[in-house]
């Protein structure tokens, strides 16, 4: 039987058995992760969806030693973690923080920003699904602009852009960031291949589709993921050293309403509403072209 | 070595001691983490804890503690990353104080229910508002259910022995263990201090190595959901570490005594409780005082005692309600207050009192918060409403100006 050639790693750390909804990007992300990282990694989960999603005590299908913290916490007991691995002279680990948009741009940014500003030796994910997904889908400073969730209800959507975390951690000035989505595993694999080669701290933010809290169809996460990066509502892109940008993809663009139709938490905006969000996409897509060009 | 003064000698054993310092109560502190070999240290200033963790950083600076040093942004980074840290299997050292404990509550809790054997040194000071500094319990003893074992020192040097005798426990049944001081009165006085032989604390402190660790080659996951059909067990056993550190601890400070010269009482320590009717409860720095307080009733021949409690948790009661098994009046006295019941050593003791044989009065003395002084006036003020007590008497205000 003849293979396609693929540049996704071959091997499967993560078991099967995992509890994730259908559709979840979350287990799709860990998967591959994993498959770069490989069975010398620690995972630190602080409470959000994977807390559940790594199946109930006994059981744990991440396949490598995982240790569940608080929620706010998820940046610095990685920092523990490898301080402590450290100390027993374990140095060829790789320590991953995985963490949900409410415990990354909410909760444990303060703890992340201490991390990153100490520029510790760990890599941390956000697997970024735009609201608080495992308590019923409230509202978090990674929601967009306009998005229904259950604590902001369609008659008053919410009103503040998205928290822009990737500039936050620019401003730290660590050596690694990158963007990447499940619609593209390959540029997803690439950027943790890159992760794992350089020291200190590293930030991967994963825009990660939710049927339940999107209001889609969960055969569509792959597709809908796809559509926020050619709409350019999530640009797949890297920055280096908290200021060199570099655009790893650069498809077709689409209009962001191809992205907003596809999901119920957008199904109330007015044309208007949808005019505005195409502004805005526009306008920070000239931002990071600007960024790019100034860059090399 | 210098020259010791006939009386110190008991004290400060020649043959287990390297040096004799003259130090604060936060030194005293650093010392210990040293000569305990902890690898990892996270911590975040806090007056008046603040020379423990600058002490500690130059001793990590100069070599003499191979230590991973973490300076984090709060309080409650300084534990979380202890989490991680112990997790992986390495001896972690804190030390915070008042506003900086009440920040790590959360992860307080975390630690003990992950059964880390962390050793964490908290100076006992008042919270706010207003802003106070000054010395007062109820920081550590709000920390009371978390599940740590807590110790409460009365000199430097009981401070630096407890410290390398709570990892011996902490590690033994694996559960944390908090040292407290109280602010100033311990951690900015001078004393001096028998630091140890390192060769002697090694023999009686091995390195840690820890049953269950993150170690990538026998994957495990710690602290997954729990569903009822377990969760019950997990605080049982956490129950069953409890007792069985009650039932260690005079071993270890038995053993403690043997390496190391120097003993200190085992849960709680007696002073002068022969025929004692009447019988004072201290923790902390007020227990010097009330020494003295004892040995001057004594001399006019008032039969008046002391019992000091060093562990708070777990709460030795077997061994109070020997120590009080005699007496007819018990007084105790508690830089804490809980608000709407009264001081809370009172209270765990009245408590331990009421399923045994022997209920003496007991009467509850609240003095000395925000650090007020507690001199040897205000406890014969307390001794004397005591003495002519009729009824027990749960809160006594001690000192408050009308």
């Amino acid at each position: 039987m003849s293979q396609i050639p693929v540049s996704v790693p071959a091997q499967e750390i993560m078991g099967s058995g995992h509890v994730a909804c259908p559709g979840c990007g979350a287990a799709m992300a860990m998967r591959n992760a994993l498959k770069v990282l490989g069975p010398k990694t620690v995972v630190v989960i602080p409470a959000c969806c994977w807390s559940v999603i790594d199946g109930p005590t006994p059981h744990s299908v991440v396949g490598v030693p995982v240790i569940h913290t608080a929620f706010e916490t998820a940046a610095i007991t990685a920092t523990g973690v490898r301080a402590g691995l450290r100390a027993r002279g374990e140095e060829d680990v790789n320590v991953m923080a995985w963490a949900g948009d409410g415990g990354t741009f909410d909760i444990g940014f303060q703890s992340l920003s201490g991390a990153a500003e100490r520029n510790e030796d760990i890599i941390y994910v956000c697997y970024d699904n735009e609201a608080y997904m495992n308590t019923g889908i409230q509202r978090s400073s990674a929601t967009p602009w306009g998005a229904w969730t259950t604590t902001t209800p369609v008659n008053n959507p919410k009103s503040r852009p998205k928290k822009n975390i990737v500039d936050a951690l620019a401003a730290h000035h660590i050596p690694y960031i990158a963007t990447a989505s499940v619609a593209y595993p390959e540029d997803l694999v690439k950027k943790f291949e890159r992760a794992k080669s350089i020291r200190g701290m590293r930030f991967i933010h994963i825009l990660s589709p939710c049927p339940p809290g999107w209001k889609s169809v969960p055969e569509q996460s792959i597709r809908i993921s796809r559509l926020a990066v050619k709409s350019r509502v999530f640009p797949l892109f890297e920055v280096l050293d908290g200021w060199k940008y570099r655009l790893t993809q650069d498809p077709e663009p689409v209009p962001v309403n191809e992205y907003l139709r596809l999901q119920g938490r957008f199904r109330h905006l007015t044309p208007e509403a949808i005019d505005q969000i195409q502004q805005d996409v526009d306008s920070r897509w000239n931002q990071l072209q600007q960024r790019i060009a100034s860059s090399f | 070595m210098h020259e010791l003064a006939p009386a110190l000698k008991p004290y400060f054993n020649e043959e287990t001691t390297e040096d004799i310092l003259v130090i604060e109560g936060t030194h005293a502190a650093s010392h210990a983490a040293r000569l305990a070999r902890v690898q990892a240290i996270s911590a975040y200033p806090i007056t008046p804890q603040t020379s423990i963790v600058e002490l500690l950083s130059e001793m990590c600076a100069t070599g003499d503690l191979d230590a991973q040093f973490i300076k984090v942004e709060s309080e409650h980074s300084a534990l979380a990353c202890l989490v991680g840290a112990a997790s992986a299997g390495a001896r972690c050292f804190t030390a915070t104080s008042s506003q900086g404990l009440l920040l790590m509550h959360e992860i307080i809790h975390w630690v003990a229910a992950a059964r880390l054997p962390i050793v964490m040194v908290n100076v006992n000071r008042a919270l706010a508002p207003p802003w106070s500094i000054w010395a007062d319990q109820t920081d550590s003893l709000a920390q009371r259910d978390t599940g740590w074992i807590q110790f409460y020192g009365e000199s430097n040097q009981e401070i630096l022995d407890t410290i390398l005798m709570a990892y011996r426990l902490a590690e033994q049944v694996m559960l944390p263990v908090m040292v407290n001081m109280d602010a100033f009165f311990l951690s900015h006085t001078a004393e001096p201090v028998a630091l140890p032989k390192q060769e002697l604390v090694d023999r009686f402190l091995p390195p840690y190595q820890p049953e269950f660790r993150l170690d990538v080659n026998h994957p495990r996951a710690f602290g997954g959901l729990a569903k009822p059909d377990v969760y019950m067990e997990f605080r049982y056993h956490m129950q069953q570490a409890m007792e069985e550190a009650l039932q260690l601890w005079p071993v270890i400070a038995e053993e403690y005594k043997y390496h190391l010269g120097r003993w200190h009482g085992t849960a709680i320590e007696s002073y002068r409780c022969e025929d004692a009717e009447t019988i004072l409860v201290t923790a902390g720095t007020i227990t010097g005082t009330t020494r003295l307080v004892v040995d001057q009733y004594r001399e006019n021949g008032v039969p008046l005692g002391l019992v000091k409690i060093r562990m708070f948790r777990p709460f030795p009661v077997e061994a109070l309600r020997q120590a009080l098994a005699q007496a007819q009046r018990v007084g105790v006295i508690d830089r804490n207050l809980s608000f709407g019941q009264g001081g809370i050593f009172y209270s765990e003791l009245k408590s331990a009192l009421y399923n045994g044989d022997h209920r003496p009065l007991l009467n509850g003395y609240v003095a000395g918060l925000g650090g007020r002084d507690v001199t040897p006036d205000v406890l014969a003020e307390i001794v004397e409403h005591l003495i002519h007590s009729e009824t027990g008497q749960d809160l006594v205000w001690i000192g408050v100006k009308a």
